[in-house]
């Protein structure tokens, strides 16, 4: 039997920060980008009604489902959450917000690869955490020589300090693609796109052909292909039902822009833990956000434009 | 209802009797099935986790053999033609057993698309109704709507074929014909829908080229005869059905010419490659060179391209298609290279680099290699049965006792 290849649990390698980018993070809440947010209607409820088996397997499609059955949803995921986690969870279903199309900025002049934004992303969105490991975001380490080509990336570097001479790096997570393949591809329509841009996918109604997988240019999606293993100690409690609540085996995931987050008006989990403010994200639809400030100020570029999957997700170089 | 309960007592006998060679033959296939069903009961329970399928090559083994066996219950109904054409004689019988054969093929499909999913609790999500098909953009969605618009056609005929024979009535051409020809376009689109399964992701240069279709075509054309020149060959020694020599010879001449085809596309797919060099060149290299120390596939692809090559010049040689030692190597080569082709060699070198260029070498785990098992040893029984119970039918040895129907 040939050899797993699991993906390595890399520590966070020792990384030499600039003084003055040491206590970047500044307070999410302070900064709200979100100036046209609109309180979406919080659909979450307790009302608890347990055993609905048959329900679930006779449910219809999530958006068909009315204000009611949503609710009669969520405390199912809550319960089940509770008898596999044995710890109480908040599960919600914030619809999008009128007027707001999220926008994310990589800024590779910046990045070191440090991989803090994995770790977060994975802490945040109740990834699996060994056996089947799921990272949302890969980095990856490419030849300056080379510039942007997957040929020569190498994503299992372990380095002890980064960033390593003659090397920069690329962080890669689901694009958000305006016209997603994996969408197109997808034979239940259990992932489509909503209307502020996040490509989401309904754990419940996914069968695991993996069509999705085969489309996506940039390797976003992964595939439950065991029990996933999270602690309960480390299960993150504030959910949403396209997000980040556990996930059954055999179901495809990927990153939502932290849509439990983004849609309160908070940063995604990984531009909070960027300890080089490389990541921006915000209001595409707001001028004044801070993704069109980048867009107005710097040039900004996607990756495999070729493919026209028209990302949502901009790289750029600050310096 | 007495009538359905006699012939299914009928058919009960016909399967009960047999040689010493067919129930060995039988003891064999269970063997299988139970190998496979116990290595699906620890996939089911572990996940796909106990395959080597991960992030990387997110589809491996079981869909190879998924688009092979499609290959193989098109080709099947697409004897028709030439059988036609060629006055092959019992016209009505090489339509019936090119169906059993594609009714028997599908039916590995499906179970193979089965064991895929992550999910098969959850099939009904993708049918119309209960469901919610993603049609018309998904091609999976296609796929599943002509393959069962396939089986189920297949099945009327055959069922048709049969219950005539069975009642002792002639076939009536006008309800047969229109439902062969029918048949046809649809053998056609399940191939071809298939192919565009793969074609149709930008994300996967290696399956993003519009040669695609026609190989795959071209390459079924190889597999589903060779399976019937077989099979011709026993049901000549066993039962009363007359079929010719020079049917044979010219089946085996067809498939010299399709593999003609199929190997031609493949020279003009490797020519665009290798002389243009563009980043797409890894996929290709992969399969045929390997990349660096990454080299699982290279055996595999050079004994399919020298098994193909070897099955084109014995079927094109009148005197090698004509002995039946060659004749029948031949098939079984033939059989073997477009196997690999469609298998590992279609699915693999396509998601290997993936799209972030992460070269994962997948290799079937013994798990795969049961399941398989156990589907392939499903189809052959299937298969078998279906052609006990035929055979004497359509020979007139099995047919209902009462002078006149017993059910209409
Ligand atoms: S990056 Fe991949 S998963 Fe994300 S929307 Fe595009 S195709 Fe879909
Ligand atoms: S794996 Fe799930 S989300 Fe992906 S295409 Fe299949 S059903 Fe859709």
């Amino acid at each position: 039997m040939s050899p797993r290849n699991p993906l390595p649990v890399v520590p966070d390698a020792p990384i030499d920060l600039a003084p003055d980018l040491r206590e970047h993070d500044v307070d999410p809440e302070r900064r709200a980008f979100l100036r046209t947010a609109a309180a979406g209607a919080a659909l979450a409820s307790l009302a608890g009604c347990g055993g609905l088996t048959m329900e679930e397997f006779f449910r219809r499609h999530f958006k068909e489902l009315t204000p009611g059955q949503v609710k009669r949803v969520l405390a199912r995921v809550e319960a089940s959450n509770k008898e596999r986690f044995g710890r109480d969870t908040k599960v919600t279903a914030e619809g999008p917000m009128e007027g707001v199309e999220f926008g994310y900025g990589l800024d590779l002049s910046r990045c070191i690869g440090c991989r803090r934004c994995v770790y977060a992303c994975v802490k945040e969105n109740n990834q699996s955490r060994e056996y089947p490991q799921i990272q949302w975001i890969r980095v990856l380490e490419m030849d300056k020589e080379g510039g942007v080509d997957v040929s020569h990336a190498e994503q299992y570097y372990e380095p002890a300090t980064v960033p390593r001479p003659g090397k920069f790096y690329f962080p890669v997570q689901c694009q958000q693609c305006r016209n997603p393949p994996c969408v197109k591809a997808c034979p239940t329509q259990a992932t489509w796109k909503e209307k502020d841009g996040i490509v989401v996918v309904d754990y419940d109604w996914c069968i695991g052909c993996r069509c999705c997988m085969a489309a996506c240019p940039y390797g976003a999606r992964h595939f439950n292909l065991a029990e996933p293993t999270l602690p309960a100690a480390e299960l993150n409690p504030r959910q949403h039902y396209l997000g980040n609540r556990p996930r059954p085996k055999g179901v495809v995931e990927k990153c939502t822009f932290c849509i439990q987050r983004s849609r309160n008006g908070r940063y995604p989990a990984c531009v909070e833990a960027c300890p080089v403010g490389a990541r921006k994200f915000g209001n595409l639809l707001d001028p004044q956000s801070e993704i069109r400030q980048v867009m107005e100020t710097k040039r900004v570029f996607v990756f495999k434009e070729e493919l026209a999957t028209h990302p949502q997700f901009y790289y750029f170089y600050a310096t | 209802m007495t009538g359905i309960l006699q012939f299914l007592k009928g058919c009960g006998r016909q399967i009960k009797t047999g040689n010493r060679a067919y129930f060995a033959w039988l003891a064999a296939l269970s063997v299988a099935i139970v190998i496979g069903v116990i290595a699906y009961v620890h996939q089911a329970q572990v996940g796909l986790i106990a395959t080597n399928i991960r992030d990387q090559v997110s589809w491996a083994f079981y869909i190879g053999n998924f688009t092979f066996l499609v290959g193989v219950a098109a080709a099947a109904v697409l004897l028709v033609i030439p059988a036609y054409v060629y006055h092959w004689g019992p016209l009505k019988e090489v339509v019936l057993l090119g169906e059993l054969l594609a009714i028997s093929a599908l039916a590995m499909c499906l179970l193979f698309i089965m064991v895929d999913m992550g999910r098969p609790d959850r099939l009904l999500h993708m049918f119309p109704l209960i469901g919610t098909p993603n049609w018309p953009r998904s091609l999976l969605a296609w796929d599943a709507l002509v393959l069962n618009l396939y089986l189920i056609l297949n099945v009327v005929v055959v069922v048709y074929i049969l219950f005539q024979s069975y009642a002792g009535k002639e076939t009536n051409k006008k309800i047969l014909l229109p439902l062969v020809l029918i048949s046809i376009p649809v053998s056609i689109s399940t191939h071809t829908v298939t192919a565009f399964l793969y074609n149709g992701m930008a994300a996967r240069p290696y399956w993003n080229a519009s040669i695609l279709a026609p190989r795959f075509l071209a390459s079924a054309f190889c597999s589903g005869p060779a399976v019937m020149i077989i099979l011709f060959q026993i049901l000549r020694k066993t039962t009363r059905i007359p079929i010719k020599d020079e049917a044979i010879w010219k089946l085996a001449e067809l498939m010299a010419y399709a593999m003609f085809i199929n190997l031609f596309l493949l020279g003009a797919e490797l020519f665009k490659e290798f002389y243009s060099q563009t980043q797409e060149l890894r996929y290709t290299q992969y399969f045929w060179f390997g990349l660096g120390k990454h080299r699982a596939l290279v055996p595999y692809a050079w004994s399919s391209l020298l098994a193909s090559v070897a099955a084109f010049f014995i079927f094109l040689v009148p005197k090698l298609r004509q002995n039946w030692v060659t004749l029948n190597l031949g098939c079984l080569l033939i059989w073997s290279g477009v196997y690999i082709e469609k298998g590992l060699g279609l699915v693999i070198p396509g998601m290997t680099p993936d799209t972030l260029g992460e070269i994962y070498e997948y290799r079937p785990t013994l798990v795969e290699w049961s399941i398989a098992l156990g589907i392939f040893g499903v189809g052959f029984l299937v298969f078998t049965i279906l052609v006990k119970i035929s055979v004497p039918i359509l020979a007139g040895t099995f047919k209902t006792s009462g002078a006149t129907p017993a059910s209409h």
